[in-house]
């Protein structure tokens, strides 16, 4: 097979599996290829594609973030809370954000000060701000504020969801960060060889927790995102968010070593989740075997990932070199 | 009881690294019952002889005759089969487990299917006692100081009783005391018909302890001598035996203000270390692998904290806080490990040449400047020489010396005042080496002042103006410009002692 083909398809063959699924669900269920399913699915992909974002800058430090959906879910309930207060929307959203980013923050500095593992860090903070949650709620459902937010969750731009601009908006920003900017840089270096990265005068921990702090300010956002999907902040919302959005992100071909892959792709990756959970959906699978399905995606997504850099590795190193 | 009967012979051994000759065409007999020495510097092929015979590497050519036996090649288990074992300078001991359950680690005894603690623990004290180690075999290796350490490493590959023993600098982390305890157990295996492969690189151990020195250099054997017949400094004469030859560019700046000075610099690995740096100097750093120099450049550079000591830097107090700290104040590190430490292989020649300056390149404070990026890159690759398709090439694409040379563009743009260079030239080919050289050289004439660390004495000799030689953390020597020779620093090398 010619050299440049494989590697391209080592890169872009994602886009060819978004493309497979979308023919299977076409198939399988009539009404599946149509507008309509397309912008539901835009819509509900929409949060987890934000929180994407923010993984994914995590995933290029060689770390994890399983807070994600504690975080969205303690957003929206600390949103709705001050709303129902009498809070103005713009306060309560700078406040709910400053909080999500103390979140990250917090996790950041567990993993740089106390050389925690990401893993366990924030499986720390997901349980606590999980439970948290349900203290501040008393585990009940908190609603009854005005319509504000909601129409942000149900309104429209030139006729696309008002949520699927912003992870666009997200996505581009996310995007440029990582391109345009010195700290971008900065991700890729301290995910490829922190102790080089250190040598160069790289402030290694800095770079980590502004990655913990920007993934969870994007989980805020994407809590925020949830409570004007609902209006109503659920104490037991969020989660598995993680589950979808490291999902994602390794199928966008991030590698989880760090250092490695293109947030462009990360929509891909989404997009698939979307398509797979609506397509599941419409085709009546249940919900049982559903999560069954999520979970071997992300297996086979992270064996694909090890597969196809040694893959890489040899076709570049085969001929003429 | 040395006797005259040849327990082990290599036979044309060689061994290359890609297009590098690490072993060329090694013949050698080694006497049952004898403690033979391999002596050389650094690099001379010593560790490669070993790991063809531990099973570690094959050969790619010759062979290997054991016990009237030829293979012309070994692996691990049959090495150990054949009861040959070696005992390394690092640790391969688990803190947590005592020292019984240590030496019978993989090879545990058992009743039915249980460990059987108490015979395990008496096998091993026995063992002890018979080496006159005192020492309690049930207590946990962590609980041991570092000398005992390494005494357990020995007598856990005695526990196997091979029949022919290779240690790799056994007594690098020894005092005196534990130094004799070694010594004697030496002595025991000894009576016990053991043969003895030893590398050391205190030379008056090798007259202490051996039967024979056999000599290596540059990868070739040179000659295997009785020691009682041999002197210490004919010894060193047959390391060295090499004639120094390549062109060497000279600088031409010199001045004898001193940019930097560091006064009793002490660490973990440094004990008082003082020395002074002079603008647009190359100055020469001597010694063996291990004796402190890498620490102490690391030091330096905020890689590594310092316990105490003070720096001077153009005329003002210098605390190395971190890397970037250093990089600010005007000192660069083109680390020793290249791949490791230096080069970001997954970044582009452009990202790597301006990942420790960024700053300079930005607009409106924040956003990359792609034309100030890409303008810099081409300078400094056709500065410096560097061989690529591209700026945007993949540097885990680029050869060695390219890739040295791109840490060094990255080094150059931070307009550093000092450059440490640690390893320049390891690993990279020789006409790389001879650009990177002239670029040293070029870098001395235009002011930047130079520490270079080499383990190779041409190199060291000829770029040099001064040389330090260091010895187990500090320096035993300093050398100008007349007194060079490759004797006397292989000599000063061997000075200074583990505390």
């Amino acid at each position: 097979m010619n050299k440049n083909f494989s590697l391209w398809m080592l890169d872009y063959g994602i886009v060819l599996i978004l493309f497979l699924l979308i023919g299977i669900f076409s198939v399988a269920s009539s009404n599946f290829f149509s507008l309509s399913t397309l912008t539901t699915i835009l819509r509900q992909v929409s949060i987890i594609g934000i929180i994407s974002v923010g993984a994914a800058y995590v995933i290029l430090t060689a770390g994890i973030d399983l807070s994600v959906g504690s975080i969205a879910c303690i957003s929206s309930l600390t949103a709705a809370l001050l709303l129902k207060a009498g809070w103005s929307i713009p306060v309560t959203i700078v406040v709910t954000l400053i909080l999500a980013t103390i979140y990250g923050v917090f996790s950041g500095c567990l993993v740089v000060f106390f050389k925690m593992s990401p893993l366990i860090a924030t499986l720390g903070v997901m349980t606590s701000l999980r439970g948290a949650g349900y203290l501040i709620t008393d585990g009940l459902p908190v609603f009854g504020f005005g319509k504000g937010l909601s129409a942000f969750g149900r309104g429209y731009f030139l006729g696309i969801p008002d949520p699927v601009i912003l992870m666009v908006v997200i996505f581009a920003l996310g995007i440029f960060i990582l391109s345009c900017t010195p700290i971008g840089r900065y991700v890729y270096g301290v995910g490829g060889n922190e102790e080089a990265s250190r040598l160069s005068g790289v402030s290694i921990g800095g770079v980590k927790i502004f990655c913990y702090a920007f993934c969870a300010m994007l989980s805020g956002i994407a809590g925020l995102v949830l409570l004007s999907r609902t209006n109503s902040g659920q104490p037991a919302a969020g989660v598995g968010f993680e589950m979808d959005a490291i999902t994602a992100v390794v199928l966008g071909g991030i590698s989880l070593m760090g250092g490695q892959g293109k947030l462009p792709l990360v929509i891909i990756g989404v997009l698939i989740m979307g398509v797979l959970s609506t397509g599941m959906l419409m085709c009546n699978i249940n919900d049982y075997v559903q999560q069954v399905v999520k979970g071997l995606v992300l297996i086979a997504a992270v064996a694909f990932s090890y597969v196809s850099t040694r893959l890489r590795d040899k076709i570049i190193t085969k001929p003429n070199d | 009881m040395m006797s005259d009967e040849i327990i082990l012979s290599a036979r044309g051994l060689s061994k290359y690294y890609a297009k590098v000759k690490a072993l060329d065409n090694v013949t050698l007999d080694i006497r049952r019952g004898e403690v033979i020495s391999l002596c050389g510097e650094n690099g001379a092929g010593k560790s490669t002889f070993i790991k063809l015979l531990t099973g570690a590497e094959t050969p790619s050519s010759g062979t290997i005759v054991y016990e009237g036996k030829e293979y012309s090649s070994l692996d691990p288990q049959l090495s150990a089969e054949l009861g040959i074992a070696a005992v390394y300078q690092e640790f391969s001991l688990i803190p947590y487990l005592t020292i019984a359950e240590n030496v019978f680690y993989g090879r545990e005894l058992k009743k039915g299917f249980v460990l059987d603690k108490k015979e395990m623990s008496r096998r091993v004290q026995e063992l002890f006692d018979q080496m006159e180690v005192d020492i309690d075999v049930n207590k946990r290796v962590c609980d041991v100081g570092v000398a005992y350490k390494q005494i357990v490493e020995i007598l856990k590959a005695v526990a196997r009783n091979p029949k022919f023993i290779i240690l790799d600098e056994p007594t690098a982390s020894l005092t005196l005391k534990e130094t004799e305890i070694f010594f004697n157990v030496i002595r025991k295996l000894k009576e016990n018909n053991c043969t003895i492969l030893f590398i050391s690189h205190r030379l008056e151990e090798i007259f202490e302890m051996c039967d024979r020195a056999a000599v290596f250099m540059d990868g070739r054997f040179v000659t295997v001598r009785d020691v009682k017949t041999l002197q210490m400094n004919e010894l060193i004469s047959l390391m060295v035996g090499r004639e120094l030859s390549g062109e060497y560019p000279t600088p031409k700046y010199h001045s004898d203000e001193v940019i930097l000075e560091c006064k009793h610099l002490k660490n973990a690995a440094l004990k008082d270390v003082s020395f002074k740096l002079h603008k647009g100097e190359i100055l020469g750093f001597g010694g063996l692998v291990g004796a402190g120099r890498t620490e102490l450049a690391r030091a330096i550079f905020g890689a590594d904290p310092l316990s105490s000591g003070e720096i001077i830097f153009n005329g003002r107090k210098y605390k190395p806080k971190s890397p970037r700290k250093a990089l600010s104040t005007g000192i660069g590190l083109i680390p020793e490990d290249r791949k490791s430490q230096g080069v970001l292989l997954s970044l582009t020649i452009k990202e790597n040449t301006v990942y420790s300056s960024l700053p300079k390149y930005l607009t409106c404070g924040f956003i990359i400047n792609p034309n100030k990026e890409r303008s810099e890159t081409e300078r400094y690759i056709s500065e410096l020489k560097i061989k690529t398709p591209g700026i945007d090439q993949l540097t885990k694409n680029l050869s060695g010396g390219n890739q040295q040379k791109v840490v060094l563009a990255r080094i150059l743009s931070t307009e550093c005042d000092v450059l440490i260079f640690d390893e320049p030239t390891r690993g990279i080919d020789v006409a790389a080496k001879q650009e990177i050289y002239n670029l040293m050289c070029k870098l001395a004439d235009s002011g930047k002042s130079i520490i270079m660390i080499s383990s190779e004495m041409p190199e060291l000799i000829g770029m040099s103006q001064r040389i330090y030689v260091m010895g187990y953390g500090q320096i035993t020597a300093e050398l100008s410009k007349d007194q060079f020779s490759q004797e006397l620093i292989l000599e000063k090398s061997a000075l200074g002692k583990a505390e």
